[in-house]
């Protein structure tokens, strides 16, 4: 399955990257375990997506939670709570 | 029902006219205008920077628009949010809401906000004298935004 990924805000300067088109393996499921798949990659993702950090994801830009499934093709994107207004 | 995501500076009254023009219907506008402080977290702020999701952040607020027409019996709204490099006493965000009566208005528009503050995807960036940081959210926002569930 392929991927369109986004990062925004802090994400995007901590990871150095704001987007990036990748191929997951069959096991990568949910939005939760492409977190853990990314965390895998080791520094900086491991610090910078870690479970004690509040993350929001989009799914195809809708607000998702962790639970939710992956579709091939998707736009994903990992930012902080936002803090516009 | 307007949404404008742009760099350059509003004028309110401008804004206001066009968007009640020619409804007789419309007894009452609201507006709510955010301003740049000069201090935030007990640190000064010099400048911000706004990023945004283009197209997401657009979306999300058609959506909050869309349930605040649901919801309550409103005839125009209209969200202007700047992004961009800004500085204190700069206008960031208007929103605004023509209705028959006030009590319809104020309600969706301090609704509008409430979404806007917890949904639309906006980040600021604070320039500091001990550096640039990222704006932390803030849990009285979440709070404020529950209210309306």
């Amino acid at each position: 399955m392929k991927l369109e990924l986004r990062f925004f805000a802090s994400l995007r300067e901590a990871l150095g990257i704001s987007q990036e088109t990748i191929a997951i393996p069959d096991h990568v499921k949910t939005i939760a375990d492409l977190r853990n798949y990314l965390i895998e990659r080791g520094n900086p993702w491991d610090d910078v997506l870690a479970d004690s950090k509040v993350l929001r994801c989009a799914l195809n830009q809708q607000m998702v939670n962790a639970n939710t499934s992956l579709q091939d093709g998707a736009e994903v994107a990992f930012f902080p709570p936002v803090t516009g207004g | 029902m307007p949404i404008k995501i742009q760099e350059n500076d509003f004028d309110i009254n401008a804004e206001i006219a066009a968007l009640r023009k020619g409804d007789l219907r419309v007894g009452a506008v609201v507006t709510f205008l955010g301003t740049v402080r000069d201090m935030n977290d007990g640190s000064q702020v010099k400048a911000m920077t706004l990023e945004y999701y283009p197209g997401m952040t657009e979306k999300s607020l058609q959506e909050i628009l869309d349930q605040a027409k649901a919801r309550w019996e409103i005839y125009q709204t209209l969200v202007i949010h700047r992004v961009g490099p800004l500085l204190p006493e700069d206008q960031i965000v208007l929103v605004a809401v023509t209705s028959a009566h006030r009590g319809e208005a104020f309600a969706a528009c301090e609704f509008i906000m409430d979404y806007l503050k917890t949904a639309a995807p906006f980040w600021k960036k604070e320039d500091t004298p001990s550096g640039a940081r990222w704006v932390d959210a803030r849990v009285t926002d979440e709070a404020a935004m529950a209210r309306w569930k």
